[in-house]
């Protein structure tokens, strides 16, 4: 449904997205996840046709973006980092709007409006001004003109920032609810809400694309490693020299002390048993083990890892 | 068609829910009833001197040109008011829409940059129009009360739209390059003022200069139109001003595909 072949955008002399590629199937919501100036929102406005890439293409339900723009442009919605609301209209008078915007006929118009409401909850504020409305309703009403006229293809660019958490549930709920009917990408930097809603997720940094899997897979592909967390009587220095001697402790990720008990985590291979060691050593040196446990590896490690040496390793 | 209709049908209420639609018509018609109130009470002070002489020497009273003493100058008033009006009514065009994100919307919508920059422009225009067209009552009064010739006001009308048109271009051009409402307002108003000014450079020139500097004056093409003269050299100078102006907002539109 989408396909991002070799896309590169240059602002000048500065690379915002270096040669990246990825497809979306129909029906998949991706989620496209990457630290504050990735390259997230130029990816997005270059496949809804806002501006034309540098290089490469992206080819959206069949149509060429940089070839026939406006064919794409019908078959997309598109709700922008900052929603585009007029401030000054109502919601129905902004909806209608955006349903002409997108050539919808004149007959149906009223019904679109009506079924956008309903999906996104916003029927019983249809009269009023967009400007008295809380954030997390304009977030929606910008959700609604994204999907008046039934696309294809919805591109969502960070749908939730600065809404409360039981708006940010309400609207991942009805992105999910969206995904039979569309085919989604949506961006954002907070980790759990590609974990709940994406199939796919595909991971950016400074242009360049640093993995690409399922959630479950990017979270698996770390899983040779796992986190141990250790809470002993002892200085943090002492433990911590000691602890690295032992076979399969790979490196200590954070260590802290306070009152006399430190508290490590280590980063350890699968393969050794390092707890085992780990209580061996601490009754050797008699320092009370007071607490070990295992972490999960999450989504979050998978990024901060990534994060931490994508610029010398590429994944995908 | 039905594009540039959406666009303009948008653009033309947003006129009317903020002051700027009441506060420019108001300020205009105020503006231009004052002129005529002033010209037409001098234009009476003359007449009845006429009378008077006329009167004291036993003769009848020598004709008096309506037209000449009352409508010639109240449309000069009215193109010299137009300057300022017209930075008031483009200056939101499109720098809004840059400024609140709304042009992103009309920019991924299946409509061209040409049907957005025309919808802009009509409904300026269209504002415009009606503005201007209120000011008939003025020259309407003298129809009733006097005996002018029609054909020249409806001329000079025509002479005050084509300059309003050729003004809108440009202001809809400079919103098109800011974000900013009030950079957008001077930028017109400047530019506007040397059109205008440019005309009196030519005195000071000789030669091509001063043929030049007589051509693109905005002013220097409405003087025969006040005049009720019709020529479609002077109707050509605005299509054109307002043709390259439009199209130049185009391009400035066009260039932020590109760059930013
Ligand atoms: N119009 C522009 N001109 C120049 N550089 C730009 C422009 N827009 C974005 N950039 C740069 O391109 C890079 C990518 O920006 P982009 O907005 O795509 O990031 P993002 O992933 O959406 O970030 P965020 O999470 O903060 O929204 C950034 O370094 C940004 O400074
Ligand atoms: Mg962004």
């Amino acid at each position: 449904m989408i396909e991002v072949r070799n896309l590169t955008k240059r602002y000048g002399t500065f690379t915002a997205v270096d040669d990246i590629s990825f497809t979306v199937e129909k029906g998949q919501i991706l989620g496209f996840l990457g630290p504050n100036g990735a390259g997230k929102t130029t990816t997005m406005r270059v496949i809804t046709g806002f501006m034309p890439p540098t290089g490469g293409t992206a080819i959206v339900a069949g149509f060429d973006v940089v070839e026939n723009p406006l064919e794409v442009k019908r078959r997309i919605g598109y709700l922008p980092e900052m929603p585009p609301l007029y401030l000054e209209m109502t919601v129905n008078e902004y909806l209608n709007f955006a349903a002409r915007l997108k050539q919808i006929p004149s007959g149906q118009v009223v019904e679109k409006i009506a079924g956008a409401s309903r999906k996104v909850a916003i029927s019983d504020v249809g009269d009023k001004v967009i400007k008295t409305l809380s954030k997390g309703y304009r977030q929606r009403v910008g959700l609604a003109q994204a999907l008046i006229h039934d696309p294809e293809v919805l591109v969502l660019d960070e749908p939730t920032i600065g809404l409360d958490p039981i708006q940010i549930r309400e609207v991942r709920e009805m992105i999910k609810s969206l995904a039979y009917e569309h085919t989604i990408i949506l961006s954002t930097h907070i980790l759990p809400e590609v974990d709940m809603t994406c199939d796919r997720v595909v991971i950016i940094d400074r242009g360049k694309i640093v993995a690409q899997d399922t959630p479950e897979g990017l979270a698996k592909s770390l899983k040779g490693t796992e986190k141990l967390t250790i809470m002993a009587e002892g200085s943090a220095e002492e433990i911590s020299t000691a602890v690295t001697e032992i076979q399969g402790v790979q490196k200590i990720v954070d260590s802290a002390s306070e009152n006399g008990v430190s508290t490590l985590t280590l980063e350890c291979d699968f393969q050794f048993h390092v707890r085992k060691a780990v209580s061996e050593l601490m009754s050797e040196k008699g320092w009370a083990l007071l607490e070990m446990k295992v972490e999960e590896t999450t989504l979050e490690d998978v990024f901060i890892h990534l994060m931490s040496d994508s610029s010398e390793e590429v994944v995908s | 068609m039905r594009n540039v209709m959406t666009v303009f049908g948008r653009d033309f209420r947003s006129y009317f829910s903020s002051p700027v639609a009441y506060v420019v018509i108001g300020l205009f018609l105020v503006l231009t009833g004052v002129f005529f109130y002033l010209l037409t009470s001098s234009f009476m002070q003359y007449a009845t001197n006429l009378q008077w002489q006329a009167a004291r020497f036993r003769q009848p009273p020598p004709p008096v040109n309506v037209n000449h003493m009352i409508l010639r100058p109240l449309f000069s008033n009215i193109s010299v008011i137009t300057l300022f009006v017209v930075p008031m009514i483009t200056m939101r065009s499109f720098s809004d829409e840059k400024k609140t994100g709304t042009l992103e919307l009309l920019l991924t919508s299946p409509i061209t940059t040409a049907q957005i920059v025309l919808g802009k422009f009509l409904a300026a225009f269209f504002l415009y129009a009606v503005m201007v067209l209120l000011t008939g009552v003025y020259p309407l009064v003298i129809i009733l009360f006097g005996d002018p010739d029609v054909l020249p006001v409806a001329i000079a009308y025509i002479g005050v739209l084509g300059m309003g048109a050729a003004s809108i271009g440009i202001g809809i051009w400079i919103s098109a390059m800011t974000e900013n409402q009030i950079i957008s307002a001077m930028g017109t108003f400047v530019i506007l003022l040397f059109l205008w000014l440019v005309g009196w450079f030519s005195n000071f020139t000789t030669g091509f200069l001063a043929g030049f500097f007589e051509y693109i004056s905005i002013v220097e093409h409405f003087d025969d139109f006040a005049k009720g003269i019709f020529d479609t050299g002077h109707l050509m100078y605005y299509v054109s001003l307002g043709g390259i102006t439009l199209f130049l907002a185009h391009q400035s539109i066009e260039s932020i595909r590109w760059r930013s």
